[in-house]
């Protein structure tokens, strides 16, 4: 089947087979390997993406059901050869370690910074629910997107 | 201290890969004409293979080739193997059932490669395996630990009582003399939870067999090429060392999960060549992470602390079965023993310790080393077992646990389990963790959450490891198939960079970072100027890879001497230029200078003078760059206590952590920020270890928690924010540095300060994983509370 998508703000298209999974399209066809595979039960969400501005579990959707709309991937995060401050803060808090898990987890922490400027500590640890970390204990994750959504706030601010 | 230097808080290097999506995992690799491999598994926990039928997959569309067991006797491969011979009491050799590449005749648990089939896409070589017909005749498993021994089958059809051996340490009539004159005796029974390792990225490898050259490469997720190449040349006979590459490039997390020699990395190098040549890659999926990464822990355990009046432990009796799983893992003998046993003492002077370890086959699989291995065995039933002592004598556990401790000025200290602990100050560790914690304010707070309806509690734990593997004389004695050196290679460039190969490796750990710290400190370069490269067997010295906590206690000791080359043959060639006495110059922040004057080069001065010898020392080699290896004199042994804080609820048996404090000593540090990163990962493998993960198998022997759906892996939400505090440390003295080790003390000391806390809380010791249900459970039953209603 013909589709055809923005990623990373450029239009994409490839023939893939119904039963492509949008993780192996970005990954196979476009060489887009900074979106990780780590289960095959949804659960891990090393290959969460935006689709249309919302983060989704990239192994869970099918590539047709991704044509026509927009993708992000962690290698369209950075805006301009600026880093994401998502980006930033993971590396300054040291909230990586393999670094196997940490496109996921930036993608994912990027849409809940979108929904919730301001999180508390916990609300971050509940939307994490479906990103697993094996390395770091989730700490320096945690408080790496604390501080991400801080220094967005003042960016914010500063905007205004 | 450099700027950059050891002791500073340096960012990591290798982040900016991973932050943008640009790392290099092996499964990012795609080589040309590359072909795709699928295992076919067995279903069955046990049974004879009666017959495959290859026809239905090698007709379907795409496929190659489809190899079995057979093929792999007829290309006479040699069998996977454990490479550390333990022996029984009665001297006799462990018995190390065959292991081949693909199962031959019987497959031995759920997850047995029975054949691959190599096919010109994934999805083609998936669909062809669904047609594989491969008939068994089921036999009955043996599952349950407990009863390996007296089980109606056989694992190894020549191993009696699926026994592999019966091996002891420690001297049992001076153990039996203290019990008998004890005043009381502390008993219990353990087990140590089966868990599943879980590094986040799977395995992974490329095959690729070149005919031009008959030569061989392979990418993989391997904590150390070196060792795969090893086994894979002298044991499996796939191609000779020279010939054979292996590439670890990033690895996304190992764990232990990753030292090990499997067969499907076997299997797609083999493969390459039976193909013709086409690169073979195989990428596993998570269902089939868990039933082949080896598993680790899964014990049985009857302990016994016998003590006199006073509280101070006399003698520590101790049997353990441990499970080895179908076949022996790469290490598998090792763990349940050497790396066990000896860790009995803990951090107290207990004169007389005994344990016996019998290990047995089961239908399930291999169990090998997992973060800590070993080590969080024993000090989990050593620091359980001594807060159980505490209740029944009705003394404080940290009191009992002071009146115990090894004394500072006792160091180095013989332990009656074959260790030579080097340093140490355990007690002011201990103090310094219970200020912290506030230990003696605990009554207030647990009254407090008694207004909340929560019943809190604290638990203590006091760790030690044994890291910096090893003294390869050693570890040779007690049956080590290797020696566990490491080495490194300093290279300057013309320009005054410098490259640094080591034969660790990293996956996760930061090495890139730290060892540049090192380099930047020893050779007074900038921190940028030094890049470290590992992974690849055609580029780096041959090394021994990273597990153990080894690689700065080893590695890096190797990476100091290297430079200390570096300087040595810098001053020969300043002296040359300065026209001073070799004797005369004295190196320091990366500076040659003569003695009491300021003439001096700087290194990038003799580096480049080394390169462009035009005027310099006569018979003196050109070139600036130095390998060396170092073998460790002993062991390291960080140790610490940790202080754990719960709340749970009595109607649900949740148990939340709400405060937890580690205090370690890991002698010297280099970059303290990833030594607490590496704390934090291990104390949430240790607490996942605790609370939510165990493997279970039911009766036939399939495994129950087979996926990230079913097995509890611990998410954010179920962790508090740590306190963690690299004490002042009690420096090393195998290594120049004066550096222990941090990776597994996490994983290894949380548990019991876990459990501790739980039984301070209810009155119960709850087996792990403590979930909410058992806890629920023993809150029905627990004397404590029901004598409190």
């Amino acid at each position: 089947m013909r589709i055809s998508m923005t990623v990373n703000g450029k239009p994409v298209s490839g023939d893939v087979e119904p039963r492509t999974l949008l993780v192996e399209f970005l990954r196979n066809h476009l060489g887009l390997t900074g979106t990780h595979v780590g289960c095959d039960t949804s659960q891990c969400g090393c290959c969460v993406v935006h689709v249309d501005g919302e983060s989704v579990k990239s192994c869970t959707m099918l590539a047709v059901q991704a044509d026509g709309r927009s993708v992000t991937t962690i290698e369209g995060l950075a805006k301009d050869g600026e880093l994401h401050p998502l980006q930033k803060a993971f590396h300054e808090h040291h909230g990586l370690q393999c670094g196997f898990c940490t496109p996921g987890m930036i993608m994912s922490a990027a849409d809940l910074l979108n929904r919730n400027p301001d999180p508390s500590e916990q609300e971050v640890r509940e939307w994490l629910e479906g990103n697993l970390c094996r390395c770091t204990g989730y700490h320096n994750i945690v408080k790496a997107i604390l501080a991400a959504a801080q220094s967005m706030r003042a960016m914010a601010r500063a905007a205004e | 201290m450099a700027e950059k230097g050891i002791g500073a808080r340096v960012l990591r290097k290798e982040d900016l890969r991973f932050i943008s999506g640009r790392g290099h995992y092996t499964d990012d690799i795609n080589l040309p004409g590359q072909a795709y491999a699928v295992f076919v598994r067995s279903p069955h926990a046990h049974a004879r293979i009666k017959r495959i039928d290859k026809g239905p997959a090698l007709a379907s569309p795409g496929v190659l080739a489809v190899l079995d067991g057979q093929d792999v006797a007829a290309d006479r491969l040699g069998n996977l193997v454990c490479g550390w011979l333990v022996k029984s009491k009665d001297g006799s050799p462990m018995k190390m059932g065959k292991h081949p590449l693909l199962a031959q005749e019987k497959v031995r648990y759920v997850g047995d490669r029975v054949a691959v089939v190599i096919a010109e896409t994934y999805h083609q070589a998936k669909d062809a395996a669904e047609k594989l017909i491969v008939e068994y005749e089921e036999l009955p498993a043996v599952v349950d630990l407990a009863k390996a021994h007296d089980a109606p089958a056989l694992v190894h059809d020549e191993i009696p009582n699926n026994l592999c051996y019966d091996w002891e340490l420690g001297d049992k009539a001076a153990v039996d003399a203290a019990f008998a004159k004890a005043h009381h005796i502390t008993r219990a029974q353990f087990v140590n939870n089966r868990l599943v390792p879980n590094a986040i990225e799977p395995r992974a490898a490329i095959g690729h067999w070149d005919p031009g050259q008959d030569a061989y490469t392979l990418y993989m997720t391997s904590q150390n090429p070196h060792v795969h190449r090893l086994v894979i040349s002298a044991f499996i006979g796939i191609a000779p060392e020279h010939k054979l590459r292996v590439v670890a490039p990033d690895v996304g997390g190992g764990f232990g999960s990753k030292i090990f020699i499997y067969g499907e990395e076997c299997v797609v190098l083999w493969a390459s060549k039976k193909i013709g040549g086409r690169p073979v890659k195989w990428t596993a999926e998570r269902s089939e992470s868990f039933i082949t990464d080896a598993h680790g822990r899964d014990h049985v355990t009857t302990a016994e602390l016998a003590l006199d009046k006073e509280g101070n432990f006399l003698a520590l009796r101790v049997n353990t079965k441990a499970n080895l799983g179908a076949y022996m893992s790469t290490f598998s003998s090792c763990i349940p023993t050497y790396l066990y046993a000896t860790l009995l003492a803990g951090q107290y002077k207990t004169p007389a310790i005994y344990c016996d370890v019998q290990a047995y086959y089961t239908n399930t699989v291999p169990v090998d080393a997992y973060r800590g291995a070993g080590r969080p065995e024993a000090s989990f039933l050593l620091e359980t077992l001594v807060d159980q002592a505490a209740i029944e004598l009705g003394m404080d556990p940290a009191d009992i646990r002071r009146k115990n401790f090894i004394p500072k000025d006792a160091f180095p200290y013989q332990t009656p389990v074959a260790l030579v602990y080097d340093t140490g100050d355990y007690a002011r560790v201990f103090e310094e963790a219970l200020k912290i914690a506030d230990y003696y304010g605990f009554p207030a707070r647990r009254a407090e959450s008694e207004k909340r309806g929560k019943l809190r509690g604290i638990g203590l734990s006091c760790y030690i490891e044994a890291c910096g593997i090893a003294p390869s004389a050693v570890v040779g004695s007690l049956g080590a198939g290797v020696g566990l050196w490491e080495s490194a290679k300093v290279r300057f460039t013309h320009t005054g960079k410098v490259q640094v190969l080591t034969g660790t490796h990293t996956h996760g750990q930061g090495h890139e970072t730290t060892f540049a710290q090192l380099v930047a400190d020893k050779l007074g370069v900038p921190f940028e100027d030094v890049e470290v490269i590992h992974g690849d067997t055609d580029k780096t010295p041959v090394g021994m890879g990273t597990y153990g906590s080894r690689s700065l206690a080893v590695g890096g000791e190797a990476i100091v001497k290297a430079c200390e080359k570096i300087i040595a043959k810098g001053k020969k060639i300043a002296a040359h230029l300065l026209e001073a006495s070799e004797g005369d110059i004295e190196f320091k922040d990366g500076k040659f200078t003569v003695k009491g004057t300021d003439k001096s080069k700087t290194i990038g001065e003799v580096v480049f003078a080394a390169y462009v010898p035009h005027n310099y020392p006569p018979g003196l080699e050109p070139g600036m760059e130095e390998t060396a290896f170092f073998d460790p004199p002993n062991f390291t042994f960080p140790a610490g206590t940790y202080v754990c804080e719960v709340e749970v609820d009595p109607q649900t048996g949740k148990v939340d952590i709400v405060r937890f404090i580690a205090v370690d000593d890991f002698g010297n540090v280099v970059n303290p920020m990833i030594v607490e990163g590496q704390v934090h990962g291990g104390l949430v493998q240790g607490i996942g270890q605790a609370l939510l993960e165990g493997a279970r198998y039911d009766e036939s022997g399939q495994l129950l928690t087979g996926s990230y759906m079913d097995y509890a892996m611990p998410r954010a939400s179920d962790v508090p924010f740590f306190e963690v505090v690299t004490t002042q440390g009690t420096p090393a003295v195998a290594n120049s540095l004066g550096v222990k080790g941090c990776g597994e003390a996490g994983a290894i000391g949380a548990p019991a300060a876990v459990i501790n806390a739980i039984r301070n809380a209810i009155g119960v010791r709850v087996e792990m994983p403590a979930t909410p249900e058992r806890v629920w459970r023993a809150i029905q039953q627990s004397p404590m509370l029901k004598a409190a209603e």
